[in-house]
């Protein structure tokens, strides 16, 4: 019995990829676009939202201009970014909101934040340095060159015009 | 009303990063990635002031202008010395940034236990 159940398959030993693809995208969760980009527009509107008020308020009342005042502001989100992933909630944001929650700044401290408190039992140096900028990295290192790139380019540019 | 366009432009643009992932089949750090790199191009053709000028922190609360801050620190300094100025700056204007997310990250791992 045994034998014969093993030589069923053959028939889908020649399945094609294409074939493959077919049958496993029919188990795949659909992702519902709509849905999400209603999400995602909501949520990370009303963090651009509070970050304009904070922005205010360091005009306001601190003195800042409004060119030096993004600074600030967005010190102050990653600080409560931070706070947020530390307590846990800002996982389950991320899990509702999908690119609300990554895309502004406070994405960006949750995945430094997330990833250092989530190695620290692999120990300080190697857990929490070494993983810090695991998912922050890359944002860096490509920011980072392209930037390097692009002002090498404009300060040529300038140079030779 | 700035509080309007803040919100209504900090929304699209997050809709452009649901969409890259979602349409695009793009993991989050490619999604990431690749909007740093798109506030640099977009600052590199003059573009991204504008869109500031225009959003306030609609503009400048998506990671886009993380890459828009490390292009503007690049080329401040490389207007004053040159072209070494480029390394020199990168960081300049970003530097509030990293250096709250590295001690905030580090000290929260202190305080708080990884949870689930």
């Amino acid at each position: 019995m045994a034998t014969k159940t093993k030589a069923k398959p053959i028939g889908s030993m020649q399945m094609t990829k294409q074939m493959y693809q077919q049958q496993a995208s029919k188990y795949k969760p659909k992702r519902n676009v709509l849905l999400n980009c209603m999400r995602a527009f909501w949520v990370g509107g009303t963090i651009c939202l509070f970050g304009q008020a904070l922005q205010n308020m360091y005009i306001h009342f601190f003195g800042f201009t409004e060119k030096t005042a993004s600074n600030p502001t967005v010190a102050t989100l990653i600080f409560i970014s931070v706070l947020l992933t530390g307590m846990g909630v800002y996982d389950n944001i991320g899990q509702y909101a999908g690119a609300g929650s990554a895309v502004p700044v406070t994405g960006f401290a949750n995945s430094i934040a997330s990833a250092a408190i989530e190695h620290r039992s692999e120990g300080f140096v190697l857990g929490v340095g070494g993983n810090m900028f695991k998912l922050a990295g890359s944002v860096i290192v490509f920011g980072v060159v392209a930037a390097f790139v692009a002002g090498i380019l404009k300060s040529l540019f300038k140079m030779i015009f | 009303m700035e509080y309007v366009i803040a919100f209504v432009v900090g929304g699209l643009v997050c809709v452009v990063g649901q969409l890259l992932l979602d349409v695009g089949k793009l993991t989050p750090a490619h999604v990431m990635s690749t909007l740093v790199v798109a506030g640099v191009f977009l600052d590199f053709i003059g573009v991204y002031d504008k869109f500031i000028d225009f959003a306030g922190a609609g503009a400048t609360v998506p990671i886009t202008s993380f890459g828009h801050s490390l292009y503007h620190g690049a080329i401040g300094e490389a207007e004053k010395n040159g072209l070494i100025g480029v390394a020199t700056g990168i960081f300049e204007v970003t530097s509030a940034g990293i250096s709250a997310a590295i001690a905030f990250g580090f000290l929260a791992s202190l305080v708080f236990k990884p949870k689930g």
